[in-house]
């Protein structure tokens, strides 16, 4: 394995951009140029990480390892799987698309913003390649700081609520994670994830383990009965931090079910999958209705982020009961990939929904469903996209939204045909909000004086919307690149998931 | 019997160094005119910085200890690393009060001379080997720092401040007295080493002068319950000696606690950190929940004070070297926070106004993004938010208190941590996310040194946070010690 350095420079890049943003952006538009092209310059060197990653090839790439604190034996250690590369291009992508689509609706202290952007970005990344538990945790935390600012500063009217409710209610999930860690470092000596996944464990020991890994992961992505941060900090956060929040930050949640809980309490995982489970039912019918029943767009599509989680978090437990009870490794890789699958598109959908959602308020000012109507008739171009995005909500064929729910509803019924059947509930209710929200909002007679003036997408607008148009079409249509990317990790899992601890 | 030998005098160069030129700069001060004062502020930083150099140079080697005058004096890892830290603090007050003190007409000779000899007397106390030389050096340590709080006579607040500190410092001493007297009588001995080994018998007698000292120490670590005088003493004394009295002599007072409980009747560890504890869990709900109500900023760093002191105690639990490296570790990470912290608040004062309650930083963010992002730095630090210096020191108290099989200790502070985390982030809120006052760029002081020491003790909050390992390594290699000899 060629030593490359090509993860730091992932990390580092847009965090040092940000510095660099802050001390050189002193007029807006030096700030949005300088913040543009480091993301770019990210994104360039994600897509070089992609195409040198090598399918199949055993082990985790680009490792990196460094001595940090000798004391503890914990280490700078960054190496990528393909789970993990297809998260750190979305993200690199995404980032880019965000700051874009700022550049016009973001006025007031433009440095800092795209500051904060940027240094959450390099922090995102740096989740998605910490192989060490403690340096994953400092990256992990380290992201509220950026995204405290943003919703704070440049949120809605309520944001310092939102903000301050966003920061405790993850900080209280994640601290428990921390006592987690420190005593798997006295078992084991070191915080590497890879002897955390080795080391012998009781069931009592893994219960506990389990459950602190649960609120923190939970709280992240978020599950029901912990998600109700996430529609404030949505409603709330400026467009772009909505954004970044959706297509990104929640999938730190599932990435660390699998990186976390799977491996180090694999036992405690089975024992309890069933609380899992149930709470992604809940997720995707309950939540479903409660997305029904919004007034406000952005809530709804918040609402309608935490049903979609609920297939993440669905795909990775039910693969425990396949493989430990049925012995069906073969539906538990295709319930892991299917979450996978889903993380990712649902990174394009949202991102994309909150977009849309962008795109009105920075017209109107009004996120509400009655403040709209008829939009098709002065804005078609805008209707075409938001329908395309509705339509990979609802989990139409051919969009991306499609194909991750489908392959974990796969999975669901070779365990148990009723989960499937609960989960399956989402075809419908996930239906019927997303079309009706698309038909109060887009379809109709044009709603009022002001929607008239409404003008369509300018060519910012269109760059950003048909990137993630894109980026919906591309895994809905033909997924197999990214399933075949992510395969041999899955595939890893699923082994380690046979094997017990105790 | 005291054997006098002179090679003792070489494990107190720094002290005696110190001393001597302390009583010159008092001299010296008497001919000077006021507006001649700047030379007693660079001549007292010169010695203070020249005092650390001769302690670094005249350090140990590594795992050495030496008990110099019979015993009286020791010489070791533990005390060179915080007579530094107490040093580079003392330099960092001088440095942050100029200032502060000349608007406010304090900028006066005694300042400087009580801070001089608080230092001394704390470098005593890390240093002390035996009862004795404890309360010397605390004596030292206190006397001055009463008059220090006393300092704005004319102020009612600070007098009151002072009554309160005097009264119950004193009540602190006695007790500590008491408990010496008990250990004495139970040991027939004043020197720690000689308790240490014969704390074999009267077990009762001793248990209950430990009780005293360990109340002693919670009164000047500032734990609660001990933690009375805290809020007023910080609210009351001018900002510049809040600085002082909130962070090297906290210092001082984890070198006491440690010579004392360890280094005295370390055998008795079981009852001790069951009390230690108590303290802990004491501290960390009233500092955290006290605070939350303040509108102060003084009395809420004053309580968040007394919260870190719970997660301090946390390191002594395990009674290892491990554990108190840590708490030394999260003492030192404490100090330089606090040291911003409190800096920023003479940064933003002017003649006739106190920049200390917590809405005097609204909307910093627009008047000075550098320093706001500073105190924005130290706050996440405070709070224990990764990457943040904060945060590892901790992670290390947590961990001794994982590795002591404490897991209820660290889940209570957790929580309370989770608590805590509130009142910090209404700084920042306040800061970041409210309108200013006043729109007008933030007028800052014309002292060009108290700018630069202020940004980089904020960004070795970030340095250390990246980088905190060689600073724990030294911590950890204080308290090994491989050979003991003395002179």
């Amino acid at each position: 394995m060629p030593a490359s350095h090509l993860l730091s420079v992932l990390i580092w890049l847009p965090i040092l951009g940000a510095v660099a943003v802050l001390a050189f952006g002193r007029t807006a538009n030096t700030a949005r140029w300088l913040s543009v092209i480091v993301a770019l310059a990210t994104f360039v060197v994600s897509v070089a990480l992609w195409a040198g990653y090598q399918i199949g090839a055993p082990g985790l790439q680009f490792v990196e390892n460094l001595t940090w604190i000798a004391a503890l034996k914990a280490n700078y250690a960054l190496g990528v799987d393909g789970i993990s590369v297809a998260l750190i291009v979305l993200t690199a992508f995404t980032s880019v698309l965000v700051i874009i689509g700022s550049w016009g609706p973001i006025d007031k202290r433009v440095s800092q913003y795209m500051a904060a952007m940027l240094a959450l970005e390099g922090l995102l990344i740096g989740v998605f390649a910490a192989t060490d538990a403690l340096l994953f945790y400092v990256f992990f935390e380290g992201m509220l700081i950026p995204m405290f600012i943003i919703i704070g500063i440049w949120g809605g009217p309520r944001r310092v609520y939102a903000t301050l409710k966003f920061f405790i209610y993850t900080f209280l999930g994640s601290i428990f994670m921390l006592v987690g860690l420190i005593y798997l470092h006295m078992k084991t000596g070191d915080f590497s994830l890879a002897s955390f996944a080795q080391v012998h464990l009781s069931a009592r020991e893994q219960a506990w383990l389990f459950f602190a890994f649960l609120l923190g992961f939970a709280i992240k992505v978020p599950m029901w009965p912990v998600h109700t941060w996430l529609p404030d900090a949505h409603v709330e956060a400026p467009t772009g931090g909505s954004v970044i929040l959706a297509a990104i930050m929640l999938k730190v949640g599932g990435y660390g079910f699998i990186r976390f809980s799977l491996p180090i309490a694999p036992d405690a995982s089975q024992e309890y999958a069933w609380v899992v489970i149930a709470m992604s039912l809940i997720a995707i019918i309950y939540i479903g209705y409660v997305a029904l029943v919004q007034e406000d767009m952005k809530k709804l599509i918040a609402y309608s982020s935490i049903a979609h989680m609920g297939f993440v978090t669905l795909g990775v437990f039910i693969a425990l009961a396949l493989v430990r009870v049925n012995g069906n490794p073969a539906g538990a890789r295709l319930g892991i990939q299917g979450a996978m699958v889903q993380m990712i598109s649902h990174g394009f959908v949202s991102g994309a929904m909150f977009s849309c959602i962008g795109v009105m308020y920075d017209r109107l000012h009004t996120r509400m469903i009655r403040d709209y109507g008829g939009i098709a008739n002065v804005m078609p171009w805008f209707a075409a996209f938001m329908v395309l995005f509705a339509m990979a909500n609802c989990g139409l064929p051919g969009t991306s939204g499609f194909v991750g729910e489908f392959m974990v509803i796969l999975a669901a019924f070779q365990d148990s045909p009723l989960t499937a059947l609960l989960a399956a509930f989402t075809l419908i209710i996930g239906a019927a909000y997303t079309l009706w929200l698309v038909k109060r909002v887009v379809f109709g007679e044009v709603g009022n004086a002001k929607v008239a003036k409404m003008q369509d997408l300018d060519t910012r607008e269109w760059i950003v919307l048909g990137a993630f148009a894109l980026g919906v079409l591309a895994v809905g249509v033909y997924p197999k690149p990214l399933i075949d990317l992510m395969d041999p990790a899955v595939l890893q899992i699923v082994q380690q998931l046979g094997l017990t601890k105790l | 019997m005291i054997l006098f030998n002179p090679n003792d005098l070489l494990a107190m160069v720094p002290e005696l160094y110190l001393l001597g030129a302390t009583f010159a700069i008092l001299l010296l001060d008497l001919f000077l005119e006021p507006d001649q004062r700047g030379i007693t502020h660079w001549l007292s930083l010169t010695v203070v910085v020249l005092t650390g150099v001769l302690t670094w140079l005249d350090a140990p080697a590594q795992g050495q200890a030496v008990a110099a005058f019979d015993g009286m004096f020791l010489h070791d890892g533990v005390a060179t690393v915080l007579k530094l830290f107490v040093l580079i603090t003392t330099a960092i007050v001088f440095v942050y009060g100029r200032g502060y003190l000349r608007d406010r007409k304090l900028f006066i000779g005694e300042f400087y001379l009580l801070i001089l000899f608080a230092t001394l007397g704390m470098l005593l106390l890390v240093s002390a080997g035996s009862l004795l030389t404890v309360y010397l050096g605390l004596e030292l340590l206190t006397l001055s720092s009463y008059a220090l709080v006393a300092l704005n006579r004319d102020s009612p607040l600070s007098s009151e401040a002072a009554i309160k500190y005097f009264v119950l410092g004193a009540l602190a001493s006695g007790l500590l007295l008491y408990g010496m007297s008990m250990i004495y009588g139970a040991t027939g001995s004043l020197d720690l080493a000689h308790i240490h080994a014969a704390t074999g018998s009267h077990r009762t007698l001793l248990a209950f002068g430990v009780v005293f000292l360990v109340v002693g120490a919670a009164f000047k670590l500032g734990a609660a319950p001990f933690h009375m005088w805290l809020p007023d003493v910080y609210q009351g004394a001018p900002t510049a000696v809040t600085l002082f009295v909130g962070s090297a002599s906290k210092l001082a007072a984890f070198g006491m606690t440690y010579r004392l409980l360890e280094g005295a009747v370390g055998d008795l560890h079981p009852q001790w950190t069951l009390m230690l504890s108590l303290l802990a869990v004491l501290s960390l709900a009233v500092g955290n929940v006290f605070a939350i109500a303040q509108t102060n900023l003084k009395r809420m760093l004053a309580y968040s004070t007394i919260s870190h002191i719970g997660f301090l105690l946390l390191g002594f639990v395990n009674g290892t070297p491990a554990g108190y490296a840590a708490a030394m570790f999260y003492m030192i990470s404490y100090v330089l926070m606090a040291t911003v912290a409190f800096g920023m608040i003479m940064l933003l004062a002017r003649a006739g106004f106190e920049a200390e309650e917590i809405d005097d930083f609204k909307g910093l963010n627009q008047r000075n993004p550098w320093y706001a992002g500073i105190m924005a730095i130290t706050m996440f630090s405070l709070a224990g938010v990764p990457p943040l210096f904060g945060f590892f020191a901790k992670l290390m108290v947590l961990k001794a208190a994982i590795d002591a099989g404490q897991l209820w200790l660290a889940i209570v502070a957790i929580v309370f941590a989770i608590v805590g985390i509130y009142y910090y982030l209404r700084v920042v809120k306040v800061m970041y996310f409210d309108a200013p006052r006043e729109d007008a760029p933030l007028a800052l002081p014309a002292d060009n040194t108290f700018r630069w020491a202020l940004s980089i003790n904020g960004l070795a909050l970030i340095a250390l946070g990246i980088a905190w390992g060689p600073l724990f390594d030294w911590c950890s290699h204080a308290f090994t010690i491989v050979a003991e000899t003395t002179r």
